[in-house]
Protein backbone atom coordinates (compact mmCIF):
# COMPACT_ATOMS: atom_id res chain seq x y z
CA UNK A 1 0.00 0.00 0.00
CA UNK A 2 2.65 2.54 0.92
CA UNK A 3 5.39 3.21 -1.55
CA UNK A 4 8.45 5.40 -1.50
CA UNK A 5 7.65 8.57 -3.42
CA UNK A 6 11.21 9.27 -4.40
CA UNK A 7 11.48 12.73 -5.83
CA UNK A 8 7.78 13.48 -5.72
CA UNK A 9 7.50 13.70 -1.96
CA UNK A 10 9.62 16.74 -1.21
CA UNK A 11 6.86 19.33 -1.37
CA UNK A 12 3.19 19.43 -0.65
CA UNK A 13 2.71 21.26 -3.94
CA UNK A 14 3.97 18.34 -6.03
CA UNK A 15 1.80 15.54 -7.42
CA UNK A 16 3.29 12.13 -8.11
CA UNK A 17 2.74 10.55 -11.54
CA UNK A 18 -0.01 8.38 -10.12
CA UNK A 19 -1.88 11.41 -8.74
CA UNK A 20 -0.88 11.30 -5.08
CA UNK A 21 0.41 14.05 -2.84
CA UNK A 22 2.90 12.20 -0.69
CA UNK A 23 3.40 14.91 1.92
CA UNK A 24 -0.23 14.61 2.91
CA UNK A 25 0.08 10.84 3.16
CA UNK A 26 3.15 11.23 5.37
CA UNK A 27 1.22 13.66 7.56
CA UNK A 28 -1.43 10.99 7.99
CA UNK A 29 1.29 8.61 9.22
CA UNK A 30 1.95 11.00 12.11
CA UNK A 31 -1.69 10.55 13.10
CA UNK A 32 -1.48 6.78 12.76
CA UNK A 33 1.37 6.63 15.24
CA UNK A 34 -0.49 8.45 17.99
CA UNK A 35 -2.63 6.99 20.77
CA UNK A 36 -6.09 5.82 19.77
CA UNK A 37 -8.91 8.36 19.72
CA UNK A 38 -12.52 7.28 19.24
CA UNK A 39 -15.90 8.95 19.06
CA UNK A 40 -19.40 7.47 18.89
CA UNK A 41 -22.84 8.93 18.28
CA UNK A 42 -25.44 7.47 20.65
CA UNK A 43 -29.14 8.15 20.44
CA UNK A 44 -29.00 11.04 22.91
CA UNK A 45 -25.51 12.47 22.34
CA UNK A 46 -21.82 11.97 21.55
CA UNK A 47 -19.09 10.24 23.59
CA UNK A 48 -15.39 10.68 22.83
CA UNK A 49 -12.45 8.85 24.38
CA UNK A 50 -8.66 9.13 24.10
CA UNK A 51 -5.93 6.63 24.94
CA UNK A 52 -3.34 9.05 26.32
CA UNK A 53 0.04 7.32 26.19
CA UNK A 54 2.09 8.51 29.16
CA UNK A 55 5.64 9.41 28.21
CA UNK A 56 6.97 9.82 31.72
CA UNK A 57 5.96 8.78 35.24
CA UNK A 58 6.71 12.34 36.34
CA UNK A 59 3.76 13.76 34.40
CA UNK A 60 0.83 14.96 36.48
CA UNK A 61 -2.27 12.88 35.89
CA UNK A 62 -4.99 14.89 34.18
CA UNK A 63 -2.54 17.20 32.44
CA UNK A 64 -1.85 17.23 28.73
CA UNK A 65 -5.55 17.27 27.82
CA UNK A 66 -6.34 15.77 24.45
CA UNK A 67 -10.05 16.65 24.38
CA UNK A 68 -10.99 20.32 24.23
CA UNK A 69 -14.30 22.16 24.38
CA UNK A 70 -14.50 24.41 21.35
CA UNK A 71 -17.89 25.85 22.20
CA UNK A 72 -20.62 25.28 24.76
CA UNK A 73 -22.17 22.59 22.62
CA UNK A 74 -19.15 20.89 21.05
CA UNK A 75 -15.77 19.34 21.72
CA UNK A 76 -12.76 18.19 19.78
CA UNK A 77 -10.45 15.24 20.42
CA UNK A 78 -7.01 15.45 18.80
CA UNK A 79 -4.65 12.71 17.59
CA UNK A 80 -1.17 13.26 16.21
CA UNK A 81 1.26 16.14 16.76
CA UNK A 82 0.03 17.91 19.89
CA UNK A 83 1.25 21.38 18.96
CA UNK A 84 -0.44 21.19 15.57
CA UNK A 85 -3.59 20.14 17.37
CA UNK A 86 -3.44 23.23 19.58
CA UNK A 87 -3.51 25.43 16.47
CA UNK A 88 -6.55 23.67 15.08
CA UNK A 89 -8.41 23.87 18.38
CA UNK A 90 -7.64 27.59 18.72
CA UNK A 91 -8.88 28.27 15.20
CA UNK A 92 -12.03 26.22 15.78
CA UNK A 93 -12.85 28.14 18.97
CA UNK A 94 -12.38 31.39 17.14
CA UNK A 95 -14.61 30.32 14.22
CA UNK A 96 -17.32 29.27 16.66
CA UNK A 97 -17.36 32.53 18.61
CA UNK A 98 -17.14 34.62 15.45
CA UNK A 99 -20.15 32.85 13.92
CA UNK A 100 -22.19 33.43 17.04
CA UNK A 101 -21.38 37.13 17.18
CA UNK A 102 -22.45 37.62 13.56
CA UNK A 103 -25.45 35.30 13.31
CA UNK A 104 -26.70 35.36 16.90
CA UNK A 105 -26.96 31.59 17.30
CA UNK A 106 -24.51 28.79 18.23
CA UNK A 107 -22.63 27.56 15.17
CA UNK A 108 -24.25 24.45 13.64
CA UNK A 109 -21.84 21.52 14.03
CA UNK A 110 -21.93 20.87 10.29
CA UNK A 111 -20.79 24.42 9.59
CA UNK A 112 -18.04 24.19 12.21
CA UNK A 113 -16.72 20.94 10.73
CA UNK A 114 -16.64 22.56 7.28
CA UNK A 115 -14.64 25.49 8.59
CA UNK A 116 -12.13 23.23 10.36
CA UNK A 117 -11.77 21.13 7.22
CA UNK A 118 -11.23 24.23 5.08
CA UNK A 119 -8.54 25.47 7.45
CA UNK A 120 -6.70 22.15 7.53
CA UNK A 121 -6.94 21.91 3.74
CA UNK A 122 -5.53 25.41 3.32
CA UNK A 123 -2.23 24.22 4.69
CA UNK A 124 -1.94 21.63 1.93
CA UNK A 125 -2.01 24.24 -0.83
CA UNK A 126 1.15 26.28 -0.27
CA UNK A 127 4.78 25.19 -0.40
CA UNK A 128 5.76 27.43 2.49
CA UNK A 129 3.35 25.66 4.85
CA UNK A 130 3.37 22.07 5.92
CA UNK A 131 0.19 20.02 6.39
CA UNK A 132 -1.12 19.61 9.93
CA UNK A 133 0.17 16.40 11.45
CA UNK A 134 -3.02 15.66 13.30
CA UNK A 135 -6.53 14.36 12.82
CA UNK A 136 -9.45 15.56 14.88
CA UNK A 137 -12.78 14.13 15.91
CA UNK A 138 -15.40 16.84 16.41
CA UNK A 139 -18.52 15.98 18.36
CA UNK A 140 -21.35 18.42 18.99
CA UNK A 141 -25.05 18.71 19.81
CA UNK A 142 -27.03 21.43 18.03
CA UNK A 143 -30.67 21.93 17.11
CA UNK A 144 -30.40 19.21 14.47
CA UNK A 145 -29.35 16.68 17.11
CA UNK A 146 -25.99 15.13 18.04
CA UNK A 147 -23.41 14.94 15.23
CA UNK A 148 -19.92 13.47 14.88
CA UNK A 149 -17.35 14.58 12.30
CA UNK A 150 -13.78 13.55 11.63
CA UNK A 151 -11.23 15.76 9.87
CA UNK A 152 -8.06 14.25 8.38
CA UNK A 153 -4.76 16.02 7.57
CA UNK A 154 -5.78 16.16 3.91
CA UNK A 155 -8.69 18.41 4.86
CA UNK A 156 -11.31 15.77 4.15
CA UNK A 157 -14.21 15.74 6.59
CA UNK A 158 -17.01 13.23 6.86
CA UNK A 159 -19.88 12.72 9.24
CA UNK A 160 -19.84 9.44 11.19
CA UNK A 161 -21.80 7.25 13.58
CA UNK A 162 -18.51 6.01 14.97
CA UNK A 163 -14.94 7.02 14.18
CA UNK A 164 -11.46 6.02 15.30
CA UNK A 165 -7.97 7.34 14.59
CA UNK A 166 -4.50 6.47 15.83
CA UNK A 167 -2.65 3.23 16.55
CA UNK A 168 -5.56 1.00 17.43
CA UNK A 169 -8.04 2.34 14.92
CA UNK A 170 -8.58 -0.88 12.94
CA UNK A 171 -9.39 -2.90 16.04
CA UNK A 172 -11.44 -0.03 17.48
CA UNK A 173 -13.53 0.32 14.32
CA UNK A 174 -14.30 -3.39 14.37
CA UNK A 175 -15.48 -3.10 17.97
CA UNK A 176 -17.56 0.02 17.27
CA UNK A 177 -19.28 -1.68 14.35
CA UNK A 178 -20.49 -4.38 16.72
CA UNK A 179 -22.31 -1.83 18.89
CA UNK A 180 -25.98 -0.98 18.39
CA UNK A 181 -25.44 2.77 18.60
CA UNK A 182 -28.94 3.89 17.73
CA UNK A 183 -30.34 2.11 20.79
CA UNK A 184 -27.59 3.11 23.18
CA UNK A 185 -27.69 6.02 25.62
CA UNK A 186 -24.54 8.01 26.35
CA UNK A 187 -24.31 6.51 29.82
CA UNK A 188 -23.98 3.07 28.24
CA UNK A 189 -21.78 4.54 25.50
CA UNK A 190 -19.22 5.77 28.03
CA UNK A 191 -18.77 2.21 29.34
CA UNK A 192 -18.43 0.82 25.81
CA UNK A 193 -15.85 3.44 24.78
CA UNK A 194 -13.76 2.69 27.87
CA UNK A 195 -13.91 -1.04 27.11
CA UNK A 196 -12.79 -0.47 23.53
CA UNK A 197 -9.87 1.73 24.47
CA UNK A 198 -8.65 -0.65 27.14
CA UNK A 199 -9.13 -3.46 24.61
CA UNK A 200 -7.03 -1.95 21.82
CA UNK A 201 -4.25 -0.74 24.08
CA UNK A 202 -1.13 -2.72 23.32
CA UNK A 203 0.50 -3.66 26.65
CA UNK A 204 3.63 -4.93 24.99
CA UNK A 205 4.49 -1.93 22.86
CA UNK A 206 3.27 0.97 25.05
CA UNK A 207 3.47 0.92 28.78
CA UNK A 208 1.16 3.16 30.69
CA UNK A 209 -1.81 5.08 29.45
CA UNK A 210 -4.46 7.36 30.89
CA UNK A 211 -8.05 7.29 29.71
CA UNK A 212 -9.61 10.67 28.97
CA UNK A 213 -13.32 10.87 28.08
CA UNK A 214 -15.87 13.53 27.36
CA UNK A 215 -19.49 13.68 26.30
CA UNK A 216 -22.21 16.03 25.11
CA UNK A 217 -25.71 14.67 25.58
CA UNK A 218 -29.16 15.30 27.02
CA UNK A 219 -27.87 14.32 30.44
CA UNK A 220 -25.14 16.95 30.32
CA UNK A 221 -27.74 19.50 29.25
CA UNK A 222 -26.30 19.53 25.72
CA UNK A 223 -23.08 21.06 27.06
CA UNK A 224 -19.73 19.51 26.21
CA UNK A 225 -17.97 18.40 29.39
CA UNK A 226 -15.65 15.81 30.90
CA UNK A 227 -17.47 12.60 31.81
CA UNK A 228 -18.33 12.89 35.54
CA UNK A 229 -15.83 11.26 37.96
CA UNK A 230 -17.98 8.41 39.25
CA UNK A 231 -19.14 7.41 35.79
CA UNK A 232 -15.54 7.50 34.55
CA UNK A 233 -14.42 5.26 37.42
CA UNK A 234 -17.33 2.92 36.74
CA UNK A 235 -16.33 2.76 33.08
CA UNK A 236 -12.68 2.07 33.89
CA UNK A 237 -13.66 -0.70 36.30
CA UNK A 238 -15.97 -2.31 33.73
CA UNK A 239 -13.24 -2.08 31.08
CA UNK A 240 -10.64 -3.71 33.31
CA UNK A 241 -13.11 -6.47 34.22
CA UNK A 242 -13.87 -7.10 30.55
CA UNK A 243 -10.14 -7.37 29.82
CA UNK A 244 -9.65 -9.94 32.57
CA UNK A 245 -12.56 -11.93 31.22
CA UNK A 246 -10.91 -11.98 27.81
CA UNK A 247 -7.54 -12.97 29.28
CA UNK A 248 -9.14 -15.74 31.25
CA UNK A 249 -10.37 -17.49 28.08
CA UNK B 1 -42.62 72.40 -1.68
CA UNK B 2 -39.48 70.36 -2.24
CA UNK B 3 -40.44 67.03 -3.77
CA UNK B 4 -36.81 65.92 -3.80
CA UNK B 5 -36.36 66.22 -0.06
CA UNK B 6 -35.57 63.00 1.82
CA UNK B 7 -38.57 60.69 1.87
CA UNK B 8 -39.73 59.28 5.12
CA UNK B 9 -42.41 56.81 5.94
CA UNK B 10 -44.31 58.21 8.91
CA UNK B 11 -45.93 54.86 9.03
CA UNK B 12 -47.76 52.38 11.08
CA UNK B 13 -46.18 48.92 11.14
CA UNK B 14 -47.30 45.87 13.08
CA UNK B 15 -46.12 42.29 13.55
CA UNK B 16 -48.17 39.71 15.42
CA UNK B 17 -47.59 36.02 16.20
CA UNK B 18 -50.47 33.58 16.14
CA UNK B 19 -50.91 29.88 16.65
CA UNK B 20 -48.90 28.61 13.67
CA UNK B 21 -47.12 31.67 12.25
CA UNK B 22 -47.01 35.45 12.04
CA UNK B 23 -49.01 38.27 10.45
CA UNK B 24 -47.20 41.46 9.39
CA UNK B 25 -49.15 44.62 8.57
CA UNK B 26 -48.44 48.17 7.42
CA UNK B 27 -50.00 51.30 5.94
CA UNK B 28 -48.83 52.60 2.54
CA UNK B 29 -47.99 56.30 2.90
CA UNK B 30 -44.54 57.69 2.05
CA UNK B 31 -44.27 61.42 2.61
CA UNK B 32 -41.83 64.27 1.93
CA UNK B 33 -42.91 66.96 4.36
CA UNK B 34 -46.67 67.33 3.77
CA UNK B 35 -46.61 65.93 0.23
CA UNK B 36 -47.49 62.26 -0.07
CA UNK B 37 -44.76 61.00 -2.42
CA UNK B 38 -46.19 57.49 -2.67
CA UNK B 39 -49.72 56.67 -1.48
CA UNK B 40 -49.48 52.97 -2.25
CA UNK B 41 -46.02 51.94 -1.05
CA UNK B 42 -45.16 48.43 0.02
CA UNK B 43 -43.43 48.65 3.37
CA UNK B 44 -43.33 44.90 3.97
CA UNK B 45 -40.17 43.70 2.27
CA UNK B 46 -38.93 40.18 1.66
CA UNK B 47 -35.59 39.09 3.14
CA UNK B 48 -35.87 35.34 2.41
CA UNK B 49 -38.66 32.93 1.41
CA UNK B 50 -39.73 32.68 5.03
CA UNK B 51 -38.68 36.01 6.61
CA UNK B 52 -40.06 39.51 5.90
CA UNK B 53 -39.38 42.91 7.44
CA UNK B 54 -41.69 45.91 8.07
CA UNK B 55 -39.87 49.20 7.43
CA UNK B 56 -40.45 52.58 9.09
CA UNK B 57 -38.60 55.88 9.38
CA UNK B 58 -36.29 56.97 6.60
CA UNK B 59 -37.27 55.22 3.36
CA UNK B 60 -33.71 55.21 2.03
CA UNK B 61 -32.15 53.92 5.26
CA UNK B 62 -34.67 51.11 5.67
CA UNK B 63 -34.28 50.04 2.03
CA UNK B 64 -30.51 49.88 2.17
CA UNK B 65 -30.54 47.89 5.42
CA UNK B 66 -33.03 45.43 3.89
CA UNK B 67 -30.88 45.09 0.76
CA UNK B 68 -27.71 44.30 2.74
CA UNK B 69 -29.48 41.79 4.99
CA UNK B 70 -31.11 40.07 2.01
CA UNK B 71 -27.67 39.69 0.45
CA UNK B 72 -26.05 38.32 3.63
CA UNK B 73 -28.95 35.95 4.26
CA UNK B 74 -28.77 34.63 0.72
CA UNK B 75 -25.12 33.71 1.17
CA UNK B 76 -25.83 32.26 4.61
CA UNK B 77 -28.63 30.07 3.20
CA UNK B 78 -26.31 28.69 0.51
CA UNK B 79 -23.61 27.94 3.08
CA UNK B 80 -26.02 26.37 5.55
CA UNK B 81 -27.90 24.32 2.95
CA UNK B 82 -31.28 25.13 4.49
CA UNK B 83 -33.51 28.20 5.07
CA UNK B 84 -32.17 30.76 7.53
CA UNK B 85 -33.97 31.17 10.84
CA UNK B 86 -35.91 34.30 11.79
CA UNK B 87 -33.49 34.83 14.68
CA UNK B 88 -30.46 34.96 12.40
CA UNK B 89 -32.21 37.38 10.04
CA UNK B 90 -33.15 39.64 12.94
CA UNK B 91 -29.63 39.51 14.33
CA UNK B 92 -28.11 40.62 11.03
CA UNK B 93 -30.57 43.54 10.88
CA UNK B 94 -29.75 44.51 14.43
CA UNK B 95 -25.96 44.46 13.87
CA UNK B 96 -26.36 46.92 10.99
CA UNK B 97 -28.77 49.10 12.97
CA UNK B 98 -26.57 49.16 16.07
CA UNK B 99 -23.18 49.61 14.43
CA UNK B 100 -24.46 52.44 12.21
CA UNK B 101 -26.71 54.07 14.76
CA UNK B 102 -25.27 57.53 14.13
CA UNK B 103 -26.11 57.38 10.45
CA UNK B 104 -29.42 55.55 10.33
CA UNK B 105 -32.93 56.53 11.28
CA UNK B 106 -35.12 53.48 10.82
CA UNK B 107 -37.26 51.28 13.02
CA UNK B 108 -37.84 47.73 11.78
CA UNK B 109 -39.98 44.73 12.65
CA UNK B 110 -38.61 41.37 11.46
CA UNK B 111 -41.11 38.52 11.28
CA UNK B 112 -41.19 35.04 9.80
CA UNK B 113 -41.49 31.31 10.29
CA UNK B 114 -38.83 28.60 10.59
CA UNK B 115 -39.04 24.91 11.40
CA UNK B 116 -37.19 25.17 14.72
CA UNK B 117 -39.04 27.99 16.48
CA UNK B 118 -42.22 28.42 14.42
CA UNK B 119 -43.57 31.96 14.00
CA UNK B 120 -41.43 34.70 15.60
CA UNK B 121 -41.46 38.53 15.72
CA UNK B 122 -38.42 40.67 16.54
CA UNK B 123 -38.68 44.43 17.11
CA UNK B 124 -35.60 46.51 16.24
CA UNK B 125 -36.26 50.16 17.13
CA UNK B 126 -33.94 53.17 16.62
CA UNK B 127 -30.53 52.56 18.15
CA UNK B 128 -30.38 48.86 17.34
CA UNK B 129 -31.92 47.06 20.32
CA UNK B 130 -33.29 43.67 19.44
CA UNK B 131 -36.28 42.33 21.30
CA UNK B 132 -38.27 39.18 20.65
CA UNK B 133 -41.95 39.83 21.29
CA UNK B 134 -45.30 38.07 20.80
CA UNK B 135 -46.35 41.21 18.94
CA UNK B 136 -44.60 44.46 17.97
CA UNK B 137 -45.77 47.87 16.77
CA UNK B 138 -43.71 50.68 15.23
CA UNK B 139 -43.74 53.93 13.31
CA UNK B 140 -45.40 57.24 14.12
CA UNK B 141 -48.89 55.71 14.03
CA UNK B 142 -48.03 53.14 16.67
CA UNK B 143 -48.34 55.75 19.44
CA UNK B 144 -52.10 55.45 19.05
CA UNK B 145 -52.10 51.68 19.33
CA UNK B 146 -50.44 50.91 22.66
CA UNK B 147 -53.67 51.07 24.64
CA UNK B 148 -55.56 49.25 21.88
CA UNK B 149 -53.19 46.29 21.93
CA UNK B 150 -53.11 46.16 25.72
CA UNK B 151 -56.80 45.44 25.52
CA UNK B 152 -57.22 43.56 22.25
CA UNK B 153 -54.14 41.28 22.16
CA UNK B 154 -54.44 37.69 23.28
CA UNK B 155 -52.19 34.64 23.14
CA UNK B 156 -52.96 31.78 20.72
CA UNK B 157 -55.18 33.52 18.16
CA UNK B 158 -56.13 31.85 14.89
CA UNK B 159 -54.78 33.10 11.58
CA UNK B 160 -57.98 34.97 10.74
CA UNK B 161 -58.28 36.53 14.19
CA UNK B 162 -54.71 37.75 13.97
CA UNK B 163 -55.16 39.24 10.53
CA UNK B 164 -58.39 40.98 11.53
CA UNK B 165 -56.61 42.43 14.56
CA UNK B 166 -53.77 43.76 12.41
CA UNK B 167 -56.08 45.31 9.80
CA UNK B 168 -58.23 46.95 12.49
CA UNK B 169 -55.16 48.32 14.26
CA UNK B 170 -53.55 49.81 11.15
CA UNK B 171 -56.84 51.35 10.14
CA UNK B 172 -57.27 52.95 13.58
CA UNK B 173 -53.77 54.39 13.38
CA UNK B 174 -54.39 55.73 9.87
CA UNK B 175 -57.48 57.53 11.19
CA UNK B 176 -55.47 59.44 13.79
CA UNK B 177 -51.92 59.73 12.38
CA UNK B 178 -51.42 62.21 9.55
CA UNK B 179 -48.20 60.49 8.50
CA UNK B 180 -49.98 57.15 7.96
CA UNK B 181 -52.55 56.50 5.28
CA UNK B 182 -53.45 54.83 2.00
CA UNK B 183 -54.15 51.11 1.99
CA UNK B 184 -53.46 48.35 4.48
CA UNK B 185 -51.13 45.59 3.34
CA UNK B 186 -50.70 42.34 5.26
CA UNK B 187 -48.34 39.40 4.86
CA UNK B 188 -49.09 36.07 6.55
CA UNK B 189 -46.15 33.65 7.00
CA UNK B 190 -46.49 30.07 8.25
CA UNK B 191 -45.34 26.52 7.53
CA UNK B 192 -47.37 26.46 4.33
CA UNK B 193 -45.78 29.59 2.87
CA UNK B 194 -46.52 33.28 2.42
CA UNK B 195 -49.81 35.04 1.63
CA UNK B 196 -50.07 38.71 0.72
CA UNK B 197 -53.34 40.61 1.24
CA UNK B 198 -54.48 44.09 0.31
CA UNK B 199 -57.23 46.19 1.90
CA UNK B 200 -58.06 49.38 0.00
CA UNK B 201 -59.40 52.42 1.88
CA UNK B 202 -63.03 51.72 1.04
CA UNK B 203 -62.85 48.24 2.57
CA UNK B 204 -61.75 49.60 5.93
CA UNK B 205 -64.28 50.42 8.67
CA UNK B 206 -65.00 54.07 9.51
CA UNK B 207 -64.12 55.14 13.01
CA UNK B 208 -65.48 57.86 15.30
CA UNK B 209 -66.30 61.08 13.45
CA UNK B 210 -64.88 59.86 10.14
CA UNK B 211 -67.10 60.87 7.22
CA UNK B 212 -68.59 58.70 4.50
CA UNK B 213 -66.83 59.32 1.21
CA UNK B 214 -68.75 61.93 -0.80
CA UNK B 215 -68.10 63.48 -4.17
CA UNK B 216 -69.28 66.96 -3.18
CA UNK B 217 -71.18 68.57 -0.33
CA UNK B 218 -73.05 70.61 -2.92
CA UNK B 219 -74.59 67.52 -4.52
CA UNK B 220 -78.19 67.99 -5.65
CA UNK B 221 -79.38 64.37 -5.34
CA UNK B 222 -81.45 64.16 -8.53
CA UNK B 223 -79.13 65.53 -11.20
CA UNK B 224 -75.53 64.55 -11.82
CA UNK B 225 -72.92 67.36 -12.11
CA UNK B 226 -72.04 68.97 -15.50
CA UNK B 227 -69.50 67.26 -17.75
CA UNK B 228 -66.12 68.70 -16.72
CA UNK B 229 -65.18 70.09 -20.17
CA UNK B 230 -68.64 71.23 -21.29
CA UNK B 231 -69.17 74.59 -19.63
Amino acid sequence: MSSIGTGYDLSVTTFSPDGRVFQIEYAAKAVDNSGTVIGIKCKDGIVMGVEKLIASKMMLSGSNRRIHSVHRHSGMAVAGLAADGRQIVARTKSEATNYESVYGEPIPVKELAERVANYVHLCTLYWWLRPFGCGVILGGYDRDGPQLYMVEPSGVSYRYFGAAIGKGRQAAKTEIEKLKLSEMTCRQGVIEVAKIIYGVHDEAKDKAFELEMSWVCDESNRQHQKVPEELLEEAKAAAKAALEEMDAD
Amino acid sequence: MDTDAPHSMGTTIIGVTYNGGVVLGADSRTSTGVYVANRASDKITQLTDNVYVCRSGSAADSQIVSDYVRYFLHQHTIQLGQPATVKVAANLVRLLAYNNKNLLQTGLIVGGWDKYEGGKIYGIPLGGTIIEQPFAIGGSGSSYLYGFFDQAWKEGMTKDEAEQLVVKAVSLAIARDGASGGVVRTVIINSEGVTRNFYPGDKLPLWHEELEPQFSLLDIPSSPGPEPMNI
